[in-house]
């Protein structure tokens, strides 16, 4: 394949929880839980998850916006963690994220203008005026027109501000988009055309995508490549039509049998779908108390991400044989 | 059969400082005992405040100007206060979309679900606990003691929904109010709870209507769909019907524009058939068909005249001059 673009390796990152103030004693928790995973130039990655299995904190730490317990992220062979401070610079402005909410992601003080020209000003890229051109083109690929430069976030719907977090994502020409959650507030009509303007961008910009989403419907539309992560573990990775047409592991197949399927006379559920994640904190697989196959090794043996078929991971003592 | 309910021309405003807003504009629409409902629409579309009519739990500044929900026979409209408060959760009942806000964090659960049983009968406090721990394992809580002793922020967002479904169905409603119930879930808690609330709907021969943006869950769910879009409905029939052949084009809209519903895996040249705009805001519908700014069909006619919701095909009901021509 071409061009690792990202490169993450035993990745991990462990908060620390109080029990609250009857229970003073600390736990930790891990979000982020030893990941492996590689973005190739010019894909779309969709890393897809429930709540709480970490694809926010490990789209944090891609960002560096949260420093890490252990492991190293590359990004085209440099440790992004060793960066000195214009090195930095430099990568956050190859590096843009996409929000979930964008209203609280917006300034309600700015107007939608000045939001998206903010990132030319701080790395100080052009004067005035062409910071001005720029980010009114830049909002007309978008979507926006010049008369929607001077109004506020307030007075936008939701699906138009999130063509302004999108443009402000874009105007700095990054190399790499990581989107979290860009399209889960939206209605479903709305969600249609910012996905359809996130593909086209992607092609008109030559982009790469790291996708996060919940909705495995959207994954399944947007990208070429699928990461499912549970309770901070990449579970299962592999090219789209592989993961949906075949997928190896159970926890995979049971978040596929969880989605409402759009077709009244499909009721049946191919796998039962039952318990919560519910982490704990020893060496066995952290799905084994869902799982319907478990074996004895399960709660020995936390399992390794494995190449079970061409390109095709997953770690699952019993992948392949299930 | 006559319907369990029945809405006759419902009108629900609110008096903002904007203005009047209709936010349900003559809405009929009925369920007949044991039936499922499903209400689809996107946000805004006044799905939620059509719920809070019928269970007249309105905000303060909305208001109910015309129009009748009949009950089993009986006008839910023209009770007093107290007759209306005898029959929500012995008769009526609802459940809200977040379970977090809707219950009271510094009361144990077993205790809440006891207090709404305490309303309607009369037990001792101790028979209503018991039967609130009955209740949690009925709606498939593992340890019902131990959890009805829990607050709920010891409770996981499934657990809670879990909770409130048990307070909602703990006097044996004959009609069932979910508001969203599913869609601050994930996908694999979502399931579950769809599972439970059809158990119990079985079990409890309730009758339900569901309220939802997801039209895989009402898919799954309904066996009839109502579709509501800025404060009217402008189609209904069976489930079956309406995914076979839907007659609105903000139906067959809102059905294309979902990722599912497209080409398998990563086409280079996938799109999602889009709605053009957005929903439109209440206090500026366009004149004539509310949908003709976004309608792909869109004739002279449909900026003049409001199309009534017609029997288009048996069982099938439409509001679009199009499909009234077409549909013949």
């Amino acid at each position: 394949m071409t061009e690792k673009l990202l490169e993450i390796h035993q990745l991990c990152k462990t908060y620390n929880v109080s029990g609250g103030f009857f229970h003073p004693k600390k736990r930790s928790v891990r979000a982020v839980d030893h990941v492996e995973m590689a973005v190739y130039r010019g894909e779309t990655l969709g890393l897809v998850g429930e709540s709480g299995c970490g694809k926010s904190t490990l789209a944090r730490l891609l960002t560096r916006l949260e420093e890490p317990t252990s492991g190293q992220i590359f990004f085209k062979g440099a440790d992004i963690f060793s960066f000195s401070a214009e090195e930095l610079t430099a990568y956050r402005r190859n590096v843009q994220m996409i929000f979930q909410d964008s209203y609280s992601s917006l300034n309600p003080r700015q107007s939608a203008l000045g939001i998206i020209k903010e990132p030319l000003t701080i790395h100080r890229i052009g004067d005035q005026k062409t910071r001005e051109k720029t980010a009114l083109d830049i909002m007309a690929k978008v979507g926006l027109g010049a008369q929607h430069a001077r109004r506020y976030a307030h007075e936008f719907s939701g699906g138009q501000r999130q063509r302004i977090g999108i443009a402000r994502a874009l105007v700095l020409q990054p190399e790499l988009i990581i989107a979290d959650e860009p399209v889960s507030s939206l209605d479903v009509s709305i969600q249609a055309q910012i996905l359809n303007l996130l593909l086209d961008l992607k092609k008109d910009f030559g982009l790469t995508y790291l996708f996060v989403s919940h909705d495995l419907n959207v994954i399944r539309f947007m990208a070429d490549r699928v990461a499912v992560m549970y309770l901070g573990k990449i579970v299962e990775t592999a090219p789209n039509f592989k993961l949906y047409e075949r997928p190896l592991h159970p926890y995979t197949r049971m978040l596929l049998a969880a989605i409402p399927v759009c077709d009244p006379r499909r009721k049946e559920k191919s796998v039962a779908v039952r318990g919560e994640a519910v982490a704990e904190n020893d060496q066995g697989c952290a799905f084994r108390n869902r799982c319907p196959y478990r074996t004895a090794i399960c709660s020995e043996q936390s399992p390794e991400l494995q190449e079970v078929d061409d390109q095709h991971f997953c770690a699952c003592h019993l992948a392949g044989s299930i | 059969m006559t319907p369990l309910l029945d809405i006759k021309d419902l009108a629900t405003v609110f008096d903002t400082e904007r203005g009047r807003i209709r936010a349900v504009d003559g809405v009929s629409l009925n369920v007949a005992a044991g039936e499922t409902l499903g209400i689809v629409g996107e946000s805004g579309c006044g799905k939620t405040m059509l719920s809070l009519s019928v269970m007249r739990l309105l905000p303060a500044n909305g208001r109910i100007i015309s129009g009748e929900i009949l009950f089993d026979g009986t006008d839910l409209l023209k009770l007093s206060e107290e007759e209306m408060r005898a029959r929500r959760g012995a008769d009526l009942a609802m459940v809200f979309q977040e379970p977090m806000t809707s219950l009271n964090p510094v009361f144990r659960v077993g205790d809440q679900i006891a207090e709404a049983i305490r309303l309607h009968r009369n037990v001792s406090t101790k028979q209503a606990w018991d039967m609130s721990v009955e209740l949690l394992r009925e709606v498939g809580i593992s340890d019902p003691q131990k959890r009805a002793r829990d607050y709920p922020h010891n409770l996981s967002g499934g657990m809670r929904q879990r909770v409130m479904i048990a307070m909602a169905v703990s006097c044996r409603p004959r009609l069932l109010l979910a508001d969203e119930p599913t869609t601050a879930l994930d996908v694999t808690i979502q399931a579950q709870i769809l599972e439970l609330m059809e158990e119990l709907k079985r079990k409890n021969k309730m009758t339900v209507i569901l309220i939802t943006h997801d039209l895989g869950v009402v898919a799954q769910s309904a066996q009839k769909v109502a579709v509501m879009y800025a404060g009217k409905i402008v189609e209904s029939a069976s489930v079956e019907n309406l995914f076979d052949r839907p007659l609105h084009p903000y139906t067959q809209g809102l059905l294309e524009s979902i990722p599912a519903a497209c080409a398998q895996g990563p086409d280079p040249k996938r799109r999602l058939k889009t709605i053009p705009g957005s929903v439109p805001d209440l206090y500026h519908i366009p004149p004539g068909c509310r949908f003709s700014d976004r309608c792909a069909y869109g004739f002279e006619r449909c900026l003049r005249e409001e199309p009534a919701l017609t029997e288009i095909l048996p069982g099938h009901q439409a509001a679009c001059w199009k499909a009234l021509e077409g549909g013949r």
